[in-house]
C-alpha cells in the first residue's frame, strides 16, 4: 500500500516525479521542438495511446516488469493445465526434497511437487489481485467521479463516507471480517454453485476491495473538480451533452491516467494483502495452495527444508515487484508534461 | 490555534464515534453470534445459552447494545476476555508498551536510514547512489513483511546461528531485558526497512523540490559551503512535508506490526489480536481494533500540530 501513498502525495510535493532507471528526462519547454523535429521526419499519425507506448518503451525496467507479469500469467494459467501434474496427491514423491531435474522446484513435506503448486496457486493468488484491483478502481472512480461531477451535498456525504473509511484500522478490519463471515459465505456458495473457493474468492475479493477504494476516490475527484470547469466541457455542455455523457465520455477520459496508474499499483497491493490474508491463515484454506497459503504451511520448514517457505515468497516478491515497475512506466508514460 | 483544537477535535471525536458503530456493527450481524460467549458451543445447553444471551444484554436491539457497550468503554470498563476471564482492559494495556517499544525503535531506524538515503539522492540525482537507492526503495515496498521477516530469520537466525551475527527470532516472554533488546533487532529491521523504503522516495522528491527554490540560489550565491546549504538550508525544510507522511505511514506501520509479532511470537497488541481472533474472544478482539483506530486518529491531529509548529506559513485556524 505504500506504493498508493508514494502515487498520491508524490504529486504535489514536486514537478519531478522520481524516475526509477534515473533517465533524465528534459524539461518541457523542449518538448515542443523535439516533437515537431520528429514530426516533420515522420508524418505517419501518431495516436495518443501509441505515444504512451513509446514511453513507455523506453523505461527499461518498465519493460523487463511488463515482461515478467506477462509471462507469470501465461506461466500460471497456460502453464499450470500444461504441467499437469497433481497438486494435491501426497506422498506422490518424496518429502521435502530440494531443486531437482525431476522437481524442479523440489517437493513440500506432504511430498507433493512444489513447481505444481506454484503454478496452480499462483493463478488465483493473481486472479485475486487483478479482480480486487478492478473492483475497488471501479468502486473509486463512481464515488469520485458523482463526487466531483455534482459537488454540493453528494460532495459533503461521500467525502466524509471515504474520510471515515480511511481511517478505519484495515488490517484489523480485513482479518476480523474474514474469521467473522467466512463460513457463512463459503456455505452459501457450497450450497448454491457447489463451489467453496467460489466462496473464498468472492469473500477476499470483497473484503480487499472494500477496504481500498477511497485513494481512487480521492484522486478521481480531484480530477473532475478540474476538469469540468475547462472550455471543452462548457463547449461540451453548449452543444447540449446531459450529464451522463459529460462525465462518460467527456470529463472521464481525460482524468484516466492517473486512474490506469493506481489501478496498476492497486493489483500488486492487492496480491499482498490476499497473501496477508492467507499467511495468517484467514484467507485461502490449506487445500487451496495460494503463495500466501503455501508459506503460511511451509513456515515450520525453515530450518529443514528453507524453499519450502522461501519459493512462494519469493513468487509474491516477484510479482508485485514487476507490476510496481510496470506502474512506474505507466506514470512516466501517461504523464503529458514528460512525454518526449 | 485553539478554535482549530476544538473543531478538530470535534471531527475526530466524530470519526471515532463512528469507526467504533462500523465495528460494532459487524459484530452484531455477524454470523455465529460473535457477541455472546458460547454461543455457537453445542455442549452448552440452549436454555443456558439463553440465559448468557440475557446476563450480556443480547436481547436488547443492537442499538441499545451499542449504546451500553460505549459508555461502560468510556468509563474504562473494556469488558472481560470470553478466554482468559480477566479484565479486558489490563490485558489489553499490558501488551501495548512491547508494541509501541518495538513499533518506536522501526520509526527510528526508518527514519535513521531514509533520510540521509534520501537528501543525497536529491543532491546526486540520477548518480550511481541514486539509482542504487532507487532500487533499494522498489525492493523494499514490494516485499510483504512476513517474506521479509523470513527471510531475515533465514539468515540470521538459521544461517549465521552460530556466528556472532546469530540473532533469537522467537521471543522469551520470561527473558530479561538484555535478551530481548537482542530479539527485538529482527521484528525491528523487518518494519524499519518496509518503513525506510517509501519514506526515502518522499525525502528524495521533497529535497529535490527545494533544492530548485530561490533561497537555495542565494544561499549558494552567498558563498555559503555546500554543506550548509544542504543541511542547514535545504533539509530543514524539506523535512517538514515528511512529518505528515511518517504520521500517515502510522496505520500502515500498526499492520506490518500485526504481522511482524505473529512472525516473531513478540507479545504484543497485534499477537494478541490475532489469537483473539481465532478464539473468537470478541471483547478483545473489539478493544484492540477500536484502540488501534484512536491512536491512528491521534497520530494524525499530531501530524498537523507538528507541522503548524515547524512551518511557519501554515496557520491552523
Amino acid at each position: 500500500m505504500s506504493q498508493e501513498a508514494e502515487l498520491n502525495v508524490s504529486g504535489p510535493l514536486g514537478a519531478s516525479t522520481p524516475r526509477a532507471d534515473g533517465v533524465v528526462v528534459p524539461a518541457p519547454g523542449l518538448r515542443g521542438g523535439l516533437a515537431g523535429g520528429r514530426a516533420a521526419k515522420q508524418p505517419k499519425h501518431r495516436s495518443l495511446w501509441g505515444n504512451a507506448w513509446r514511453q513507455f518503451r523506453r523505461h527499461r525496467l518498465a519493460m523487463v516488469g511488463l515482461a515478467v507479469f506477462i509471462a507469470l500469467i501465461l506461466g500460471t494459467f497456460i502453464g499450470s493445465p500444461l504441467y499437469g501434474r497433481a497438486i494435491d496427491e501426497p506422498f506422490e514423491y518424496d518429502a521435502s526434497l530440494g531443486f531437482s531435474r525431476e522437481n524442479l522446484l523440489g517437493t513440500d513435506s506432504l511430498g507433493q511437487d512444489m513447481l505444481a503448486r506454484v503454478l496452480w496457486g499462483g493463478r488465483i493468488s493473481i486472479a485475486v489481485g487483478l479482480t480486487a484491483a478492478l473492483v475497488a478502481i471501479v468502486l473509486g472512480t463512481a464515488v469520485g467521479a458523482v463526487a466531483g461531477f455534482f459537488g454540493g451535498v453528494a460532495d459533503t456525504l461521500l467525502m466524509r463516507v471515504t474520510d471515515m473509511f480511511i481511517s478505519l484500522p484495515q488490517l484489523p478490519l480485513l482479518l476480523l471480517i474474514s474469521f467473522l463471515f467466512r463460513e457463512s459465505i463459503v456455505n452459501f456458495f457450497d450450497e448454491r454453485f457447489n463451489s467453496p473457493l467460489m466462496g473464498y474468492f468472492t469473500l477476499i475479493v470483497v473484503v480487499i476491495s472494500f477496504l481500498n477504494w477511497m485513494p481512487t476516490a480521492r484522486l478521481v475527484r480531484a480530477s473532475f473538480l478540474a476538469t469540468k470547469e475547462k472550455e471543452f466541457i462548457e463547449a461540451a455542455r453548449a452543444i447540449g451533452a446531459n450529464r451522463s455523457s459529460l462525465m462518460l465520455k467527456h470529463i472521464l477520459p481525460n482524468v484516466l491516467s492517473p486512474i490506469i496508474v493506481a489501478a496498476t499499483l492497486g493489483i500488486g497491493a492487492a496480491i499482498i494483502t490476499e497473501s496477508t490474508l492467507s499467511f495468517l491463515g484467514l484467507g485461502f484454506p490449506s487445500d487451496v495452495p495460494t503463495w500466501g497459503r503455501m508459506l503460511n504451511d511451509a513456515q515450520q520448514q525453515l530450518q529443514l527444508a528453507p524453499h519450502e517457505p522461501l519459493v512462494p515468497g519469493f513468487f509474491i516478491f516477484i510479482t508485485v515487484l514487476a507490476i510496481n515497475y510496470i506502474g512506474d512506466g505507466l506514470r512516466d508514460a501517461l504523464d503529458p508534461r514528460k512525454t518526449q | 490555534m485553539g478554535r482549530y483544537l476544538i473543531r478538530r477535535g470535534i471531527v475526530s471525536a466524530a470519526t471515532i464515534v463512528a469507526i467504533s458503530i462500523v465495528v460494532f456493527g459487524i459484530l452484531a450481524v455477524a454470523p455465529g453470534d460473535p457477541l455472546g460467549e458460547f454461543a455457537t458451543n453445542p455442549s452448552v445447553p440452549p436454555e443456558r445459552r439463553a440465559e448468557l444471551r440475557a446476563s450480556l444484554g443480547l436481547d436488547e436491539p443492537v442499538p441499545v447494545q451499542y449504546w451500553n457497550w460505549a459508555r461502560l468503554y468510556v468509563q474504562g470498563d473494556w469488558g472481560e476476555s470470553f478466554s482468559t476471564k480477566t479484565g479486558v482492559r489490563e490485558y489489553v494495556l499490558g501488551r501495548v508498551p512491547v508494541t509501541l517499544a518495538v513499533i518506536g525503535s522501526s520509526f527510528l531506524l526508518g527514519i535513521l536510514i531514509a533520510v540521509p538515503i534520501g537528501v543525497v539522492s536529491a543532491f546526486k540525482q540520477y548518480s550511481l547512489f541514486d539509482q542504487f537507492a532507487t532500487t533499494f526503495a522498489f525492493l523494499g515496498f514490494s516485499i510483504p513483511t512476513f517474506f521479509s521477516g523470513i527471510v531475515l530469520i533465514y539468515i540470521f537466525g538459521i544461517r549465521l546461528q552460530d556466528t556472532p551475527l546469530g540473532l533469537p527470532f522467537v521471543f522469551d516472554r520470561t527473558d530479561p531485558l538484555a535478551s530481548n533488546i537482542k530479539q527485538s533487532i529482527l521484528p525491528v529491521m523487518v518494519l524499519g526497512l518496509a518503513g525506510a523504503a517509501g519514506l526515502t522516495r518522499f525525502v528524495r522528491a521533497s529535497m529535490l523540490e527545494v533544492l530548485g527554490q530561490d533561497y537555495v540560489r542565494t544561499a549558494r550565491a552567498k558563498g555559503l559551503r555546500e554543506q550548509t546549504v544542504l543541511i542547514a538550508h535545504a533539509m530543514r525544510n524539506a523535512l517538514i512535508p515528511v512529518i505528515t507522511i511518517v504520521a500517515l505511514q502510522v496505520p500502515e506501520i500498526f499492520g506490518g506490526a500485526i504481522i511482524t509479532e505473529q512472525i516473531f511470537t513478540v507479545p504484543g497488541i497485534g499477537n494478541a489480536l490475532i489469537s483473539a481472533i481465532r478464539s473468537s474472544d470478541t471483547p478483545v478482539v473489539m478493544a484492540i481494533t477500536f484502540g488501534v483506530a484512536i491512536l491512528v486518529v491521534l497520530f494524525n491531529i499530531i501530524a498537523d500540530l507538528l507541522y503548524a509548529a515547524f512551518d511557519p506559513r501554515i496557520k491552523l485556524t
